[in-house]
């Protein structure tokens, strides 16, 4: 996994992991509403592959914290029914890249339960998910796959790339009336096995608060060039930030915090200010949240002082072995090398 | 009448960890007892072994009743020889893992029946449709250990090129097709391959295999539809190993029937099986596979085991069942079991057994050392990276060409 250059959390007694700050905001928010409750594999003993519900079996029972059988198809269709009928379900499905067998539960029900009822029945249920690779895992393990979600009418699609964040976003996506996909990306996790990148595992209120859907926040700022990242690739950013001002540039790095919505006037007002962009996503290239942020941009008629460029996979599955995954994968090189044929054309 | 009190039901394990393990309410019937139908026979006739369990080993290692397959000194040697030279496998690569070689490893522990007495059952141009837990099958087909091992270690030998995690084997020429990720999709695949061999005439047939907890997905239900109604030359296995990684087989549905019995709804005869009894899971393959061939269709089995390590490198069974949980399994373990049976045979000692346990793990060290030579997750040559762009599709369109150049490859 890659290693952090810089480390900005600020130095705090209560240090929480991506994991840790999500299933505080789930076990807050059941006992605040008893309408919320959790369903997935692994969930319940295990408390979650990736630690999203670390703890909540014991306080909260089996009934609210159920572990399901191996039926993706069935356990989200179910949680599409449970929130036509006034619960809150959270549903965990281990891999985004398993989502492919229940697909139609979620692009076709979950999405369009709103829009079909004639806004009767809303779908007030969060998916959450891991995405991501690094660690050798492949490609049907690795995806991120975040621009196939973006593109969906009806769901929302929320990317944390730290501790503080993760935890108001879930309590915004557990609050909000939409069917909403929380994608947690492994490098950020805090799981021991997985290796995390320290600036994720930061500081976070004890209390209730929430993290708005749909506003990106201007984690460093600049003058220069704009780097835009969400999840994983916002480290990358920061990194390539950090070599870039002993360069003597000033890169402002925008997380986008969620991609449905996207915050595209944060993105136009830094682009105007700096006048050159590099995005920073974790996909597959083609069709990606490069494309859209880039075009955001160039169809507000912002002028640019270079083209502007956007890294991300090529079109290929993720392989397993790491000489190859490291090709694929964005990382604070590659994104300093981008960025300066941006700044010294 | 009954009362208004609707209820949720969470199914629970017997046991956790910190808690004594119990297993008694695991009913083991004795070996012998249950009778073996004509192979031509009337499913509708045998419902029953869908909630039987056939044994053929008993307590004492004596092969016992109908199902007894009568096998030949040299037939169990090679079925010994290839558990054991699977759990051996098994234990290096666990160890190699570990020294940071590869990234991830599963083993088959305690199963090692499920795969090895299937694979000698079936011919060897049967097409196998495995999880990632029958690597016993491409053991008991004498696939090289080297080819498996380069798979696992990813290095320049690999025949999945780098691309695919360790343990997801595929072999063409093996019969041992692809492993997915996602669960249950093998079961589809191989009821559309026995499709159409069956079209073709072909005397081969198709078997898959599927653990408990996936039968819950909806691909095993369509492939059991799907073999019912075409009458595919299909061995549809369900691998009941108890556990799939911490949820235990009540939540997979195995609280109120077995899940061989999932098959009768299908129209197809289904059996249950001891898993760990070597001779049993050889006879009941071999009885289904011989309905398959002659053009009497599908046939379920349930192998009963017991996973007896962790689901991979991965995950810390401790956390969600009691350690000591594998000791009191009632069924034993594969190995041992058949062992006992040859050695009251007459056919097998202790000291054989400990010269071939020693033999095994010398060619699985010399396999790993010439496996090791031709490079390792960690260290040592590799595919060369520029050919990820290959194989995409079957001829590289030019947006891959050049993404391929961007990426200075």
């Amino acid at each position: 996994m890659s290693s952090p250059e810089t480390i900005t959390a600020p130095r705090s007694a209560r240090r929480l992991t991506i994991a840790r700050a999500i299933s505080e905001a789930i076990g807050q928010e059941m006992e605040r509403d008893p309408a919320v409750l959790v369903m997935g594999e692994d969930i319940g003993k295990l408390g979650g592959v990736f630690g999203t519900t670390t703890g909540l079996l014991e306080k909260f029972g089996a009934e609210r914290v159920r572990d399901t059988p191996i039926s993706e198809t069935a356990f989200i269709g179910a949680a599409v029914g449970l929130a036509a009928s006034g619960m809150r379900p959270i549903v965990e499905l281990m891999f985004v890249d398993f989502f492919g067998v229940c697909m139609d539960a979620i692009y076709n029900l979950a999405a369009k339960q709103s829009y079909f009822s004639g806004g009767q029945v809303t779908c007030p249920m969060v998916l959450m998910t891991s995405v991501g690779g690094g660690y050798g895992d492949a490609g049907q393990h690795s995806q991120t796959l975040y621009a196939t979600f973006g593109h969906l009418p009806g769901l929302k699609v929320v990317i944390p790339s730290n501790a503080h964040d993760a935890k108001g976003l879930m309590l915004a996506a557990i609050r909000d009336p939409n069917p909403v996909i929380f994608m947690y990306h492994k490098a950020l996790q805090g799981m021991g096995w997985l290796g995390t990148v320290q600036r994720s595992i930061t500081d976070a209120p004890e209390g209730d608060y929430v993290v708005p859907l749909g506003k990106a926040a201007i984690v460093r700022e600049g003058s220069d060039i704009t780097l835009v990242g969400l999840g994983l690739s916002v480290h990358h950013a920061l990194d390539a930030a950090a070599r870039l001002e002993k360069q003597g540039h000033s890169a402002e790095v925008i997380d986008l915090r969620s991609i449905a919505p996207l915050d595209r006037e944060t993105v136009r007002a830094s682009v105007r200010k700096t006048g050159r962009l590099l995005v920073v996503d974790d996909d597959y290239m083609s069709y990606g949240v490069g494309a859209e942020i880039i075009a955001s941009v160039c169809e507000a008629g912002i002028p640019l002082r270079a083209a502007p460029r956007r890294i991300a996979h090529p079109d290929i599955p993720v392989p397993f072995t790491p000489v190859m995954e490291h090709f694929v994968l964005p990382d604070a090189d590659k994104v300093a090398a981008a960025a300066l044929t941006i700044l010294e054309p | 009448m009954l009362k208004n009190s609707s209820r949720l039901h969470i199914p629970e394990p017997g046991c956790r960890p910190g808690e004594t393990p119990d297993m008694s309410h695991i009913t083991v019937p004795p070996a012998g007892e249950v009778r073996r139908p004509a192979e031509d026979v009337d499913p509708a006739e045998i419902r029953d072994l869908a909630w039987a369990l056939i044994r053929v080993l008993d307590d004492g290692g004596n092969p016992v009743g109908d199902w007894n397959p009568g096998l030949s000194a040299d037939a169990l040697e090679k079925g010994l020889r290839a558990m054991m030279l699977t759990r051996a496998y098994d234990a290096r690569m666990v160890r190699v893992q570990r020294q940071g070689k590869t990234s991830f490893y599963m083993k088959s522990t305690g199963e090692e029946a499920v795969a090895v007495a299937a694979a000698l059952a079936l011919e060897y141009g049967d097409m196998c449709f495995p999880t990632y837990r029958q690597q016993g099958l491409l053991v008991a087909r004498d696939w090289p250990l080297v080819d498996m091992m380069n798979q696992v270690y990813s290095n320049s030998r690999d025949r999945l090129k780098g691309r695919q995690m360790p343990v997801f084997y595929s072999s063409r020429e093996a019969g041992f097709f692809s492993i997915s990720g996602n669960l249950g999709t093998q079961y589809s695949q191989a009821v559309g391959w026995a499709m159409a061999s069956a079209a073709d005439s072909d005397s081969r047939i198709a078997a898959a295999w599927i653990g408990e907890g996936a039968t819950a997905e909806g691909d095993f239900h369509h492939a059991l539809t799907f073999a019912s109604v075409y009458q595919a030359p299909v061995v549809l296995n369900i691998v009941n190993n108890q556990w799939a990684i911490s949820s235990f087989s009540g939540i997979a549905g195995g609280e109120r029937t077995t899940f061989a019995s999932r098959g009768l709804g299908y129209g197809i005869p289904s059996l249950r099986v001891d898993g760990n009894d070597f001779l049993a899971v050889y006879a009941v393959t071999r009885w289904a596979a011989n309905r398959a061939r002659s053009g009497l269709g599908p046939t379920v089995i349930e192998l009963f085991t017991y996973r007896a390590e962790g689901h991979s490198t991965s995950d810390d069974p401790s956390k969600y069942r009691p350690g000591t949980e594998a000791a009191v399994w009632p069924l034993g373990d594969p190995i041992e079991r058949l062992k006992a049976h040859m050695i009251g045979a007459g056919l097998w000692s202790e000291d054989q057994h400990a010269a071939l346990e020693r033999e095994l793990e010398e060619v699985v060290r010399a396999a790993g050392k010439e496996s090791e030579s031709y490079g390792t997750l960690k260290e040592g040559a590799r595919i060369p990276a520029s050919t990820m762009f290959d194989d995409v599709y079957k001829e590289m369109p030019p947006h891959l060409v050049e993404q391929r150049k961007q990426a200075g490859l």
